[in-house]
């Protein structure tokens, strides 16, 4: 067995190909095609597809502890929401003076609140490098002490979902409150500058695109690596039979905190580059129902197959961008039936029945092959 | 005749000149004085007509501020104006329309509007309307001078009615307390120092601050205010209390169904406050129906009415969940979850697409309305109190379900072990669609509930689910005691932590010493005790 080799030659070629669609072609489409030419890609489309990146990093997140660890969370949004303000609180601290109230390190909502001085722990965000560095390391954090908490004391299944609900929830209307220094309701938003890049420019948003489908690219590599290790072979058996590991001598709680915390640092990053292409965060990424939501784009993609979760959440991201425009009250009625069919009818998803097809087809085939000699003879 | 009736009001109107003002004058000399053209007899005339405690110079006081008192030009006779008709101010009799030429208007300064409305409001505590003379017998307490303490007085020895009597006793011993004599200053202290009353606390303050008291009046009031002010802390003590019990009793009735499901299926339903959605809407429907059908004094009994027919509802919803979706997903709970999860978000875009997004309103009937004041400043709602009510009554039902009927008997045995309940040839299959119907059909009826106490919306189920998660995770699976303590003991620290945190982030505490008591007690307060492994 290849215990090395991350990915088969086919596989590899793949993931080469749609990396250069994404990191090439897609910018290319964007910045060197004429406008209107049937090969231009609008301006439009590149935070979305930006955004999707994104998204699916956050998938792989899931996969990574859902689909090989069993584990269901169901407050993966907070770790996103966390790196998206922590990059938030960077670019907030980039505008400068050029806000309304004209504060050169006070940013717009705390000069309205009356403060005088910036909290602490918005200190040092004023630098790319600590931002960036919080991005990981808060989700991580708190990944950390939820995770060895709950692995600890045997936390599982649903009490394990209902947890990770709550912790979500209670940070949702924790930076509800303006006294948190979060800019409450509203956000953070009204972004000029990122790295001295201008945010809202086309190049940006191409650069930014490039930047998430690498992260998308080396997160993928990453979740890919760990499932193929020994550690990756121990969450699987954790998934399947928790207590006969534990039985074998094998202690699930370092391995499951370790999953836990690095599908945390993904979902970190994947908010940090989330932010500068939709350009607010706001509480409202907290909320519950986003994070159950992330769950059924794994699942529409097929769960324990990492690929499937990048092709769940393109899916139904895409699905729910065309459909909210063009039918929105039908949207909810549509998730909800995806929810519904998928667990029901398609519980390995798109990927587990392209798979059941080619077998099917495999298997046609052999029986063909098979059956001609006695033809023949 | 008529000569004769002149000569005797000239006579009249000399006499009044001449005479003592304070033995001679009537009723009717001062309603006359009120039209004078001098400022300071209107003045005098308001007040007098105040002190004389005479329900009849009400109109014409209330005109004389509106400016609608007129004057006769030939005899000085106070005349008030309604449209183009007059009326004799003092006797109210109807003098049908005069020439503009033969009145003129009485002026009306705003310090005479002053004094119209204090004497007003002292004449309001002989109105012949017994709730105006409480409103005015309360109005008093907050201005309180001696003029107010002898009217006040005055209308003692008249009242009859036993509530207004108490609230003039208690508005006159807060006008004594200011001024007066020492011994009767100490005796109103102390009559007063037996409320709980934030009002006459801040009375007690002011007399504590002004300088000049004698040392005896400030030693009672001091006294007093230490007494009351550990009523009122008492009272906000018992308020809280009170509110914390009310708030678990919501999350009771909104967690209960939620914990007979999880304990016998495993389960969770996420759609479970889609459920209790369903039942609001149920109410509100049933409302609208029987405002039509109903005569009108029986619509207030729509509410008994829908809570029947919103336990059909949602457990018929619940059922044909179970058979359509759930019972092809056990032994997956995660998967259920997800199903349950996109159950809800179908149900509530129903709803909306049915009823649109509008908060609808369901109507408190009358007896539910209001609420009584237990004492100083403790008030109870009623609909508050009913929910309560209604919970424990609910809570006893089930219990008895459970304990005395044999669909009971078969849900704890599959409950406690579902194969070997299923071995023992209990329909395990029929137990969960009745448990699942059971369990939707209460949170219908919490609905209902829930509807007395706020907004019916297609989000009102996501309001309580997560609450509700934690009830059933703190208190533990297939254990209706668990259930009641760990919505009580919720809703109490919530609303204890209140004052101190703000009621945001002490529902944060909240869940974050839930997510904390799950590491010491994973499966809750009132665990199963059971000879099973996990898995």
């Amino acid at each position: 067995m290849t215990r090395h080799s991350l990915l088969t030659p086919r596989g590899w070629l793949v993931f080469l190909a749609a990396g250069f669609v994404l990191i090439v072609l897609l910018p290319a489409a964007n910045r060197l095609a004429a406008p209107g030419g049937w090969l231009y890609l609008p301006d439009y489309l590149v935070p979305l597809i930006g955004k999707y990146c994104c998204y699916a990093m956050l998938a792989l997140a899931m996969d990574l502890i859902w689909g090989y660890a069993g584990i269901l969370s169901l407050g993966q949004g907070a770790f996103f929401a966390l790196g998206g303000y922590c990059m938030g609180m960077y670019l907030m601290r980039q505008i400068g003076d050029r806000g309304v109230y004209k504060n050169p390190v006070l940013p717009d909502f705390m000069v309205f609140l009356n403060w005088k001085e910036l909290p602490w722990y918005w200190q040092g965000f004023d630098m790319f490098w600590f931002a960036a560095l919080m991005v990981v390391l808060v989700p991580a954090a708190l990944a950390f002490v939820l995770g060895w908490l709950a692995f600890r004391s045997r936390v599982t299944g649903v009490y394990l979902s209902i947890i990770t609900q709550a912790m979500t929830f209670a940070l949702m209307l924790a930076f509800f409150r303006n006294n948190m220094g979060f800019g409450g309701n509203n956000g953070l938003t009204d972004f000029k500058d990122l790295l001295g890049l201008q945010v809202q420019s086309p190049t940006t948003r191409v650069g930014l695109l490039i930047a998430s489908a690498v992260g998308l690219g080396l997160s993928f590599l990453l979740c890919r690596w760990i499932v193929g290790s020994k550690l990756g072979r121990v969450c699987r058996a954790l998934r399947d039979a928790e207590s006969r590991v534990r039985f074998l001598g094998y202690s699930p709680t370092g391995a499951k905190l370790f999953v836990f915390v690095v599908a945390a640092m993904i979902s970190g990053i994947a908010g940090a580059l989330y932010v500068p292409q939709v350009g607010i965060i706001n509480p409202g990424e907290f909320s519950p129902a986003n994070s159950i939501e992330i769950a059924i784009w794994v699942a529409v993609g097929g769960r324990g197959t990492l690929v499937g979760a990048i092709l769940g959440a393109f899916i139904v991201n895409a699905a729910k961008t065309w459909l909210t425009g063009a039918a929105p009250e039908v949207w909810l009625f549509f998730l909800g039936a995806l929810f519904i069919v998928v667990t029901l009818l398609l519980p390995r998803g798109v990927l587990g029945v392209m798979r059941d097809w080619q077998t099917r087809r495999a298997a046609s085939r052999a029986t063909a092959v098979a059956a001609k000699p006695v033809e023949a003879t | 005749m008529s000569r004769l009736k002149a000569i005797a009001a000239a006579l009249l109107l000399l006499l009044s000149a001449v005479a003592v003002p304070a033995y001679a004058q009537t009723f009717e000399d001062w309603v006359r004085k009120l039209a004078a053209d001098d400022f300071g007899d209107k003045l005098e005339a308001a007040e007098k007509l105040g002190d004389l405690g005479d329900g009849r110079a009400v109109p014409a006081l209330k005109a004389l501020s509106d400016g609608a008192l007129y004057v006769r030009k030939s005899d000085g006779a106070a005349l008030i104006q309604d449209g183009s008709r007059y009326f004799d101010a003092a006797s109210g009799k109807g003098l049908g329309e005069l020439p503009a030429a033969d009145v003129d208007k009485v002026r009306v300064n705003n310090r005479l509007r002053g004094v119209i409305s204090a004497s007003l409001s002292k004449l309001s505590l002989f109105s012949a309307d017994r709730a105006t003379r409480l409103a005015a017998a309360k109005q008093a307490f907050a201005n309180p001078t001696p003029q107010t303490a002898a009217a006040l007085d005055r209308a003692l020895r008249s009242e009859k009615a036993p509530e207004v009597l108490a609230a003039i006793r208690f508005s006159l011993a807060a006008a004594q307390v200011t001024a007066g004599e020492v011994a009767d200053r100490v005796k109103a202290i102390e009559s007063l120092a037996g409320t709980a009353d934030p009002q006459v606390r801040n009375l007690l303050a002011a007399v504590l601050d002004t300088r000049d008291a004698p040392s005896e009046v400030r030693q009672a009031a001091q006294a007093a205010l230490t007494s009351i002010e550990r009523r009122l802390a008492m009272v906000g003590i018992l308020e809280n209390v009170f509110q914390g019990i009310s708030l678990g009793s919501v999350l009771l009735l909104a967690a209960v169904g939620l914990a007979i499901t999880f304990g016998v299926m495993g389960v969770i339903n996420m759609a479970h406050g889609e459920m209790i959605m369903l039942g609001a809407y149920t109410a509100y429907s049933v409302q609208l129906v029987c405002r039509a059908l109903l005569p009108a004094d029986l619509v207030g009994y729509y509410l008994v009415l829908s809570l029947p027919i919103a336990f059909l509802v949602s457990g018929a919803v619940g059922v044909l969940l179970e058979r359509g979706v759930i019972r092809y997903l056990y032994g997956r709970p995660l998967e259920t979850m997800l199903a349950t999860w996109g159950i809800s978000l179908v149900l509530q875009q129903a709803v909306r697409s049915i009823f649109d997004a509008q908060n609808k309103e369901v109507a408190n009937p009358e007896w539910m309305t209001g609420g009584f004041d237990l004492m100083g400043g403790f008030f109870v709602a009623w609909n508050r109190l009913y929910i309560i009510i209604f919970c424990f009554l609910m809570l006893g039902i089930i219990a008895l379900v459970l304990r005395r009927t044999s669909f009971g008997l078969h849900m704890r045995a599959v409950t406690q072990n579902r194969d070997m309940a299923a071995a023992m040839g209990i329909p395990t299959a029929r137990v969960d669609a009745l448990t699942f119907g059971l369990g939707s059909g209460l949170a219908g009826m919490a609905g209902v509930a829930l509807s007395q106490i706020g907004n019916v919306s297609p989000n009102l189920g996501q309001i309580y689910i997560v609450d509700s998660f934690l009830v059933v995770v703190f208190g533990g699976v297939g254990n209706l005691v668990g259930t009641l303590v760990a919505s009580l003991s919720l809703g109490l620290i919530n609303k204890i932590l209140e004052p101190f945190a703000g009621a945001v982030l002490g529902k944060v505490a909240v869940l974050v010493f839930i997510i904390l008591f799950i590491q010491w007690r994973p499966r809750g307060l009132f665990a199963l005790k059971g000879r099973f492994v996990e898995q």
